[in-house]
C-alpha cells in the first residue's frame, strides 16, 4: 500500500446496481422484502389469478343486444362455445329507463332529468361557496348534461331554451354576484316537487309563501322581541298559513290562473329517481334538524334538553324499517280520516328524522371537541347565544365532524333501497324483483346487482370525495 | 422591567367607580371558592391580583364579565348589576374586554376577521369602519402584517398581543388579564407585557391576574393578594412588596421572590 495517493483521472457519475433501482428495486422493497412477505405474495396472486380466470370469461363474452336471457345464452354458446358463461347487459339495455325511473310515465321523463340536472345547479352555490371557477364549470356541466338528455327524454323545444337561458344567467351571475344564486337553492325545492308531481303551479308556490310568512314575522319581530320569541312567533304563523290559507289560497289562485303539468302519482315513481328523491329531501332536510337537536342537547333547559334526548335515543332504539312500517301504516291510524297523506312524503320524514337524529349525535361529538375557551372567548366578547353558535362554535364543529356526517349521509342514501319494504320500487329490490319477474329475464341474477350497484357506488363516492376536498378546504390550523 | 421607562401621566385614577363587588360569595357546588369579596375599583386603576394556584383569583375576575356565576353579594360593573338578565350580561360583556390565558382566538377565522367579528355583529358597525379599526389595534399590537394570517401560523406572542388587540375593537372601558403570559416561553412574556404596560399608559382600567412580579411594581397602583377565596392583603405595590402585612403574604412573596 503506498503511502501517496492522488488521482488522476475523475471517476464519471454510474447507474445504481441494477437490482437498487426501478421496478427492480421497489419490486424487492415491497413485495419480496423477506420470506413472510414473499409468501403472502405469491398468495396473493394466486388469489387474484383465480378471481380473474373465474370472472374474466364472463364479462368479456357480454352480451349487449338479446331480446330475453335464453337468447343471451344461446349466442353466448354459439360465440363461446359450450359451457360458457357470459354477462346478459342486453337487460339493462332493455329496462335502464325502469332502474332509473320507475313507472314513471315515458312522455314526462324530461321532467326527472331536468330536476335532477337543476339539483346541482341548486347545489352548486352551496358546495362551492364563492368559487367561481367551480361554480361556473359545475354550471356549465349540468347545461351540457341537459342540452344532451331534455331532447331524447322528449321535453318540448320552448322548456329546452328556457333552461339554457336560466343557465347561460347563472353561469353569468357567478361571475359577479356568486351570492345570489343561493335564491334559487331556496325555491328549487318547490320547482322540484312541481317537476316531479306535477299538477298546479300554485301548489308549490303557495306552500313556500308560508316560508316567507315565517321569515317575515321573524324579522319583523326579532329587533323588539328577541330571536328566541320571534323565531316561534314565525313558526306559528307559518304553521296557521299551511293548515287553514293554504289550500283556500291555492284554489283561488288556480281558479283565476291556471298553470298545470300532468300529475304524476307517488306509486309511479321507482328505482334512482325515488332513492334520490327520498335521499336528497333527507339529506338536506336532516342537517339542521340534527344541529338543532344537537344543540338542544347541551342546553341549559331542562325540558328542551330531555325532549331532544328522548327523540335522539328513541329513534336510535329502533330500526329504521320499524319506523318505515310505521310511517306506511300506523301513522293513517293517527291521522284523520280521508287524509290523503302522500306514501313518499311519510317515508321522507321519517328517514329525515332517523338520519337527524344520528346526526345529532355526530354533532355533539364535534360540539364536545371544541376547547371551553372557544365558547368562554364568544361569550367574553359580548355575542349573544345564537350567533356565537352561528359564528363561532358551529363552524368548527361542524369541520370537526365533516368526516362522520357525510358517513351518516352515505348511509342514509343506501338506506333508502330500505323502502322495498313498505312496497315502494326501490332500485335494488323493488325494480331488480319486476325485471325479474318478466318471462324473458327470469333467472338473471349477478347483471342488475351489478348496475344498481356501481351507480350507488358512483354517488356515495361523489360524496365521500367531496368530503374530502371540503377538509382540504376548510383546513386552516395548520399543524 | 425596571428597564422600561413608563409614562405614567395619564395613569390618573379618577374618583368614578368602575366595578364594585360587595359581599360576594361563590360555591362550586359544595366547595366555597369566593368568600365575602368586597371591593372598588375606580376609573384608570391598574390592579394586579396574584396568589396561590386555587386562591380564586381567575374566579373572581370571571366573575366581572359573568364567565362564571356568583351566588350571594352583588357585582356592579360601569353602573349595571350582573344578575340573570342576559340583556345586562351581554352589555357588560361588550364594555369589558378580556385576555386569556390560552388566548381562545377563533381558528377558524383569520387574524382580522377575529378582530372584527364580535364590532360588527355586537356593535353593528359597517365591515369597512370595522376593518379600519382592527388595523389600527394590530399596528398598535405591533402586527399588522398577520392580518390575513390564520392564528395557527403565529406564536404564542403574537397570538396573545392578537388577543389583546381583538378586545380592544370592542373598544372596552375594562381590560381583565387572567394570566396573559402564564402559556408563553420566556422570550414571548414581555412583547405581551408591553403591549399591556403601553395600555396601561393610555388610562385603561385594568384587572390583571398575573404572577410577572416586575409587571406589578412598574405598572400597577393596587396590589391584591388573595387565598382561599378571600382577599388577604391589598396595597399599594411599593409597600405591598416591601412591607407585606401578613404572614400568610409574606410566606407567598418568599416563594416566588425567594430565588
Amino acid at each position: 500500500m503506498e503511502k501517496h495517493f492522488a488521482r488522476t483521472e475523475m471517476l464519471p457519475p454510474m447507474a445504481p446496481p441494477v437490482t437498487e433501482r426501478g421496478v427492480v428495486k421497489w419490486l424487492r422493497e415491497n413485495l419480496f422484502s423477506g420470506w413472510f412477505n414473499t409468501i403472502l405474495t405469491l398468495a396473493g396472486i394466486y388469489v387474484i389469478w383465480s378471481l380473474v380466470t373465474a370472472a374474466l370469461p364472463w364479462w368479456l363474452n357480454s352480451v349487449w343486444t338479446a331480446e330475453s336471457l335464453s337468447q343471451c345464452r344461446e349466442i353466448v354458446t354459439a360465440t363461446a362455445g359450450e359451457g360458457a358463461t357470459g354477462a346478459c347487459w342486453a337487460m339493462i339495455r332493455e329496462r335502464w329507463h325502469q332502474f332509473l325511473f320507475g313507472f314513471y310515465p315515458q312522455d314526462a321523463y324530461w321532467r326527472p332529468v331536468l330536476a335532477f340536472g337543476l339539483l346541482f345547479a341548486a347545489m352548486a352555490p352551496v358546495l362551492f361557496a364563492g368559487q367561481k371557477r367551480n361554480l361556473s364549470v359545475l354550471l356549465g356541466a349540468v347545461a351540457l348534461v341537459l342540452l344532451v338528455t331534455l331532447m331524447p327524454a322528449s321535453a318540448p323545444v320552448a322548456v329546452v331554451v328556457l333552461v339554457m337561458a336560466l343557465l347561460a344567467g347563472f353561469i353569468a351571475l357567478a361571475q359577479v354576484r356568486p351570492a345570489m344564486l343561493l335564491w334559487f337553492t331556496a325555491i328549487y325545492p318547490a320547482l322540484c316537487f312541481w317537476l316531479l308531481w306535477g299538477g298546479s303551479i300554485w301548489v308549490p308556490v303557495v306552500a313556500m309563501l308560508g316560508f316567507v310568512v315565517m321569515g317575515g314575522a321573524y324579522l319583523a319581530l326579532v329587533g323588539r322581541m328577541g330571536p328566541t320569541t320571534s323565531a316561534v312567533t314565525g313558526v306559528a304563523l307559518a304553521l296557521v298559513w299551511w293548515l287553514f290559507v293554504d289550500l283556500p289560497l291555492t284554489q283561488v289562485i288556480d281558479g283565476i290562473a291556471p298553470f298545470a303539468l300532468a300529475k304524476v302519482n307517488s306509486d309511479q315513481f321507482g328505482g334512482f329517481l325515488l332513492a334520490i328523491t327520498i335521499g336528497v329531501t333527507a339529506i338536506t332536510f336532516s342537517l339542521p334538524i340534527g344541529i338543532l337537536l344537537a344543540l338542544g342537547r347541551q342546553s341549559d333547559m331542562l325540558i328542551v334538553k330531555t325532549l331532544c334526548v328522548g327523540f335522539i335515543e328513541f329513534i336510535r332504539g329502533v330500526p329504521l324499517i320499524t319506523l318505515l312500517f310505521t310511517a306506511s301504516l300506523l301513522l293513517q291510524y293517527f291521522l284523520p280520516p280521508n287524509t290523503n297523506f302522500d306514501i313518499i312524503l311519510r317515508v321522507i320524514i321519517l328517514v329525515t328524522l332517523f338520519a337527524a337524529a344520528y346526526l345529532a349525535e355526530v354533532i355533539r361529538g364535534g360540539l364536545a371537541a371544541l376547547p371551553r375557551g372557544q365558547y368562554e372567548a364568544a361569550d367574553a366578547l359580548g355575542l349573544d347565544y345564537w350567533r356565537a353558535q352561528r359564528l363561532i362554535i358551529l363552524p368548527q364543529a361542524l369541520k370537526i365532524s365533516i368526516p362522520a356526517i357525510v358517513s351518516t349521509f352515505i348511509g342514509l342514501f343506501k338506506d333508502t333501497t330500505l323502502v322495498a319494504f313498505v312496497g315502494l320500487m326501490d332500485p335494488l329490490k323493488g325494480v331488480t324483483q319486476i325485471v325479474r319477474a318478466d318471462i324473458d329475464w327470469k333467472g338473471i341474477y349477478w347483471e342488475p346487482y351489478i348496475f344498481v350497484g356501481a351507480i350507488f357506488f358512483v354517488i356515495c363516492f361523489g360524496m365521500s370525495r367531496y368530503s374530502m376536498y371540503l377538509e382540504r378546504k376548510l383546513k386552516t390550523d395548520h399543524r | 422591567m425596571s428597564d422600561v421607562a413608563i409614562d405614567r401621566s395619564k395613569m390618573k385614577v379618577s374618583d368614578e367607580v368602575a366595578i364594585q363587588i360587595s359581599g360576594m360569595n361563590k360555591w362550586y357546588g359544595q366547595f366555597h371558592v369566593l368568600r365575602d369579596i368586597n371591593m372598588t375599583v375606580n376609573r384608570g386603576e391598574r390592579i394586579v391580583i396574584c396568589g396561590p394556584s386555587g386562591s380564586g383569583k381567575s374566579t373572581l375576575i370571571r366573575c366581572i364579565n359573568r364567565l362564571e356565576e356568583h351566588q350571594q353579594g352583588q357585582i356592579v360593573v360601569d353602573g349595571t348589576e350582573l344578575t340573570n338578565d342576559l340583556k345586562n350580561i351581554d352589555k357588560v360583556r361588550s364594555e369589558v374586554g378580556m385576555v386569556f390565558q390560552h388566548f381562545n382566538l377563533f381558528p377558524h377565522l383569520t387574524i382580522l376577521e377575529n378582530c372584527t367579528l364580535a364590532p360588527i355583529w355586537v356593535r353593528k358597525i359597517p365591515k369597512r369602519e370595522a376593518e379600519e379599526t382592527a388595523m389600527h389595534f394590530l399596528r398598535k399590537v405591533k402586527i399588522p402584517e398577520q392580518a390575513n394570517k390564520y392564528p395557527g401560523q403565529l406564536s404564542g406572542g403574537q397570538q396573545q398581543r392578537v388577543a389583546i388587540a381583538r378586545s380592544l375593537c370592542m373598544k372596552p372601558r375594562i381590560m381583565l388579564f387572567d394570566e396573559p403570559t402564564s402559556a408563553l416561553d420566556p422570550e414571548m412574556i414581555k412583547e405581551v407585557l408591553d403591549t399591556m404596560i403601553e395600555l396601561a399608559e393610555e388610562g385603561m382600567t385594568m384587572l390583571c391576574v398575573t404572577h410577572e412580579m416586575g409587571f406589578a411594581q412598574a405598572v400597577a397602583n393596587r396590589v391584591i393578594f388573595m387565598d382561599q377565596g378571600q382577599i388577604v392583603e391589598q396595597n399599594e405595590p411599593r409597600e405591598f412588596f416591601n412591607n407585606p402585612k401578613s404572614d400568610r403574604t409574606k410566606l407567598f412573596l418568599s416563594q416566588i421572590l425567594g430565588h
